[in-house]
């Protein structure tokens, strides 16, 4: 087991975040943010680590960004101690949207990956209840992708 | 006879039906909007509950992609009436992350005060809830009188009561009106006497107090994982406000408290969730008079407003303020073009009201109102 | 005394004011009121027949003192239940402005500072389509409603304004006043039941639950009352009150009853039967239009009899200590009856809904006690022979 940090600093982050695992690329620090990349395989993995060892209490956001050729699952987490955010970014292939559900470790992202699922159409694994939320349930579509136009961009 | 009964019983034995489900809403009294909350009740207690979101979506997200920046700040006035401001504040400020500039000092204390006078409104908005849930129309109409003051403060600073349209990438839209430093210290002033009234009627009654007390307890590290975020968390314990622990603008440059109740304990009840708003609101005050203070001391010819490309370079970011009912946070994906690639709103709610299974789980029918009272529902930003 | 045995006893007095059990002896104004007015009207109609076919047997029969009565009674009946009417609509009035003031506002505007709109409202519920949902049980749907708006109106009409004023002048009086007013709640619950609907009947089982916290504390106080006066008749209880109100010695017994009197016409802070921000409506959610008007007007029909029995048993009816009757007893009890109403409108606009649990808990732990204190103190005083 590693060590906890209640409340870490960036660079305790940066440090103990490539330590742990290799494959986590920091993209980026500011004042009191993080950006980091991990390969899908290890994204549950990772929050759990950011949940139980960086003491990141909270889930502010998970959401998802349609780039075509493939998206991005974006994870904004947020520790109460001393205000610091990580910005997780996972890629996702366009012909397999598969990612493991993180409401087992936050709760608070329960709602985020219905969303996130319906409108995005990015099926998380291992989530509770993945139903339509904010749309129809009889909806067919996956409205905020790129692919579904808005009228006036035809 | 009797035989052929006991698979009947059997049946009924097998079957739940001590329980039942309620559904209130979509049009309910108790309901600030169009959501649904389906309830399960035994007997007088609730055992489940199931919120249902989305009657108001109109894919805001999507149609922020089709405009170029400068035109969505009027739409996000529209994602929550009660805190146009803060929402505009919020977009206007991830816009300026992503393009890399600093505002001058006076927009930035411009923007401090008029999101101040927008939590106390919204709160205000709040309080009149609260009272309707509780059954008395007193509370309502006198909240609703002292917010007025607030609303006409928002006439006198930009023109408009709600949907503002204030804050501009760069700056704010106009200077600070004349006297509205002497109009804005008289309404806090003001509002912090008229306030008493209110606080006697509630809190020295011991029916509103027995409503609220020893109900709904949430502990600190159920409203962390939760998401529950706002007065709300801070009432039960969580100690952290994002205008003092992950500043933006000047807030780092202004003294105040943060109001936090149960510290120790780490558990709150429906009570300290309403508690720590009044509380806030005097708070706000105090940030208020600090702010206005500061717009003073900089000048009348201070400039309020720069000049800012229509291009955002590509790239993410994100903007992260604290919304009179908790945590907003808009993250903005860019390609380089004046049109933004994915803008996402977190709105504060749409989390706080996925917690009302936990918050009214073993709670009484007559408890639901005043326990989802503190929630503060506001559909425009829950359904986006 | 005659003996009485049934119904016809009374019917078959040729005189009616020689039978000792008819309520209209010649003391009740409104009775002589409809009387002189039927003279009049009644003799012109005679008149004119006889004019138009003379010694015809209409105009006699118009004539004949049966006749007159029956017709007298028609009006009485009349007059008693517009006098109410008018009392109850006084009474939503001062609601609505007395709560306009407390909270800020104006109140109604609406002619005549603000009256006329109680009209307005009456019109306006009165054109409403008469919509009856398709899964009710008609015949207990429609039934209750009129069993409680029927009611309601038969209770308000029973309470005495003066003691020249009044329908009956039983010696239990006040036992059938508060047994015909105790009966709503039970109709109440049927008709949650019988609209098929969740929240109507959460809405008819709050109202039986609140009717065993608070009925019981209450008939404690009024057996106090008519222990002190040795008598169930109205009349006995306010000539008991000419030189001291009963307020004074029992101030517990008017606490106690005056919540409970808010209790039982549902009014906030005790409507949990009704209780809008979870029931909706509670148990008048399927009532629409002209039904639902009836039941409101039924409750401050029942508001106005809380008030009523206040100060008939408190406050000293129509008389005022020391100076005894006055010129025009009925306004002096009209206006104590409003004061009690003004009361009420105070307790409303101050506190919020209480919980059903609350209120059981109030009514035995803390309503119930007291009023057996009261009945203590109520038994030492007769016992003293204070009374």
């Amino acid at each position: 087991m590693a060590q906890v940090y209640q409340s870490p600093s960036v660079e305790e982050i940066k440090a103990a975040l490539t330590s742990e695992f290799p494959q986590v690329e920091i993209i980026s620090t500011a004042e009191r943010r993080v950006k980091a990349k991990c390969p899908r395989e290890i994204s549950h993995d990772v929050c759990q680590f950011i949940h139980d060892n960086l003491t990141f209490e909270h889930c502010s956001v998970v959401t998802a960004v349609d780039y075509i050729d493939h998206l991005m699952v974006v994870y904004l987490l947020s520790n109460y101690y001393n205000g610091v955010m990580i910005d997780l970014d996972v890629d996702v292939p366009d012909d397999d949207l598969h990612i493991q559900a993180v409401t087992d470790i936050w709760e608070g992202a329960n709602w985020h990956e219905r969303e996130t699922w319906e409108l995005f159409g990015i099926v998380f694994d291992g989530h509770p209840r993945l139903e339509r939320l904010l749309t129809p349930q009889n909806y067919e579509f996956f409205p905020f992708r790129k692919s579904y136009k808005l009228r006036s961009q035809e | 006879m009797a035989d052929s009964l006991v698979p009947v019983l059997e049946a009924q034995e097998k079957m739940d039906t001590d329980k039942m489900w309620v559904i209130w809403g979509p049009q309910h009294p108790f309901s600030h909007g169009l959501w649904t909350l389906k309830l399960q009740i035994d007997g007088e207690f609730c055992t489940d509950a199931d919120p249902i979101v989305g009657y108001l979506h109109r894919g805001w997200e999507k149609e922020t992609e089709n405009r170029d920046y400068a035109r969505i700040i009027p739409m996000t006035d529209r994602l929550c009436y009660c805190a146009s401001m803060t929402y505009s504040h919020l977009y206007c400020m991830t816009v300026e992350k992503a393009l890399g500039i600093d505002i001058p000092e006076k927009a930035k204390y411009i923007r401090i005060v008029a999101d101040e006078v927008c939590r106390i409104q919204s709160h205000l908005m709040w309080l009149a809830a609260v009272g309707t849930d509780m059954g008395n129309l007193t509370v309502f109409l006198w909240a609703m009188r002292e917010r007025e003051y607030f609303l006409d403060l928002n006439v006198k600073l930009c023109g408009q009561r709600m949907t503002t349209n204030y804050p501009r990438i760069g700056g704010v839209r106009n200077d600070t009106t004349p006297l509205f430093d002497r109009d804005i210290i008289r309404a806090v002033d003001r509002f912090e006497k008229a306030m008493w009234d209110i606080i006697y009627l509630i809190d020295d009654s011991s029916v509103f107090v027995s409503r609220m007390r020893k109900i709904s307890y949430l502990t600190r590290e159920q409203c962390a994982n939760m998401g529950l975020t706002g007065p709300a968390m801070r009432g039960c314990g969580v100690d952290f406000d994002i205008r003092r622990d992950d500043p933006y603008d000047n807030y780092d440059k202004i003294d105040f408290e943060v109001p936090v109740l149960n510290k120790d304990t780490k558990v709150g009840d429906t009570y300290d969730r309403y508690m720590i708003r009044i509380e806030e609101m005097f708070q706000s005050c105090d940030i208020i008079r600090q702010a206005v203070k500061k717009i003073e001391a900089l000048g009348k010819n201070a400039p309020y407003r720069i000049k800012t490309p229509t291009k955002v370079p590509a790239g993410t970011t994100f903007g992260r303020l604290e919304d009179p009912r908790g945590e907003s946070i808009m993250y903005l994906a860019s390609d380089g073009t004046d049109h933004p690639y994915r803008l996402k709103v977190r709105s504060p709610i749409f989390t706080n009201v996925s917690c009302s299974k936990v918050m009214c789980q073993g709670v009484r029918i007559a408890d639901v109102p005043a326990v989802l009272a503190q929630i503060d529902m506001c559909l425009g930003e829950t359904d986006r | 005394m005659v003996q009485y045995s049934s119904i016809l006893d009374w019917i078959n007095f040729s005189d009616p004011n020689a039978n000792p059990f008819t309520p209209f002896l010649s003391d009740n104004l409104p009775y002589d009121i409809c009387y002189g007015l039927w003279e009049i009207i009644g003799g012109a109609l005679a008149w004119l027949i006889n004019l138009l076919f003379p010694d015809n047997v209409v105009s006699a029969w118009l004539l004949d003192e049966r006749t007159m009565v029956m017709f007298a009674l028609v009006l009485f009946m009349l007059v008693i239940f517009i006098v109410a009417f008018v009392v109850v609509l006084l009474n939503l009035w001062m609601e609505r402005k007395v709560l306009g003031r407390l909270m800020d506002r104006r109140g109604t505007m609406i002619g005549m500072k603000g009256f006329l709109q109680c009209v307005a409202d009456g019109l306006k519920t009165f054109m409403k389509e008469n919509t009856i949902p398709s899964k009710v049980d008609k015949m207990t749907y429609m039934w209750c409603v009129s069993l409680i708006v029927g009611l309601s109106c038969f209770v308000a009409c029973m309470v005495p304004l003066s003691d020249r004023w009044y329908v009956v002048n039983y010696d239990t009086g006040l036992l059938i006043i508060m047994a015909f007013y105790a009966l709503a709640p039970f109709f109440i619950l049927v008709s949650g039941w019988a609209q098929n609907n969740k929240y109507s009947l959460i809405g008819g089982l709050r109202a039986a639950e609140l009717m065993i916290s608070y009925e019981v504390p209450m008939l404690i106080i009024i057996a106090t009352v008519s222990l002190l006066a040795g008598s169930f008749n109205i009349n006995d209880i306010v000539n008991l009150q000419s030189e001291i109100w009963l307020i004074i010695p029992m101030c517990l017994g008017f606490i106690v009853f005056f919540f409970c009197a808010i209790a039982e016409c549902e009014r906030p802070p005790f409507d949990i039967a009704e209780a809008e921000t979870e029931l909706v409506e509670g148990w008048q959610t399927e009532y629409a239009g002209m039904k639902w008007g009836l039941i409101m007007l039924a409750d401050y029909l029942r508001g106005s009899v809380s008030c009523g029995m206040v100060a008939i048993m408190f406050l000293g009816g129509w008389t005022i200590p020391f100076i005894g009757g006055t010129a025009l007893p009925e306004i002096v009890f009209l206006i104590k009856a409003w004061f009690v109403f003004f009361l009420m409108i105070l307790v409303r606009g101050a506190i919020a809904r209480v919980r059903p649990d609350q209120i059981l808990n109030i009514g035995w732990k803390v309503f119930m006690p007291l009023a057996v204190f009261n009945l203590a103190i109520a038994v030492m005083l007769k016992v003293g022979g204070f009374y």
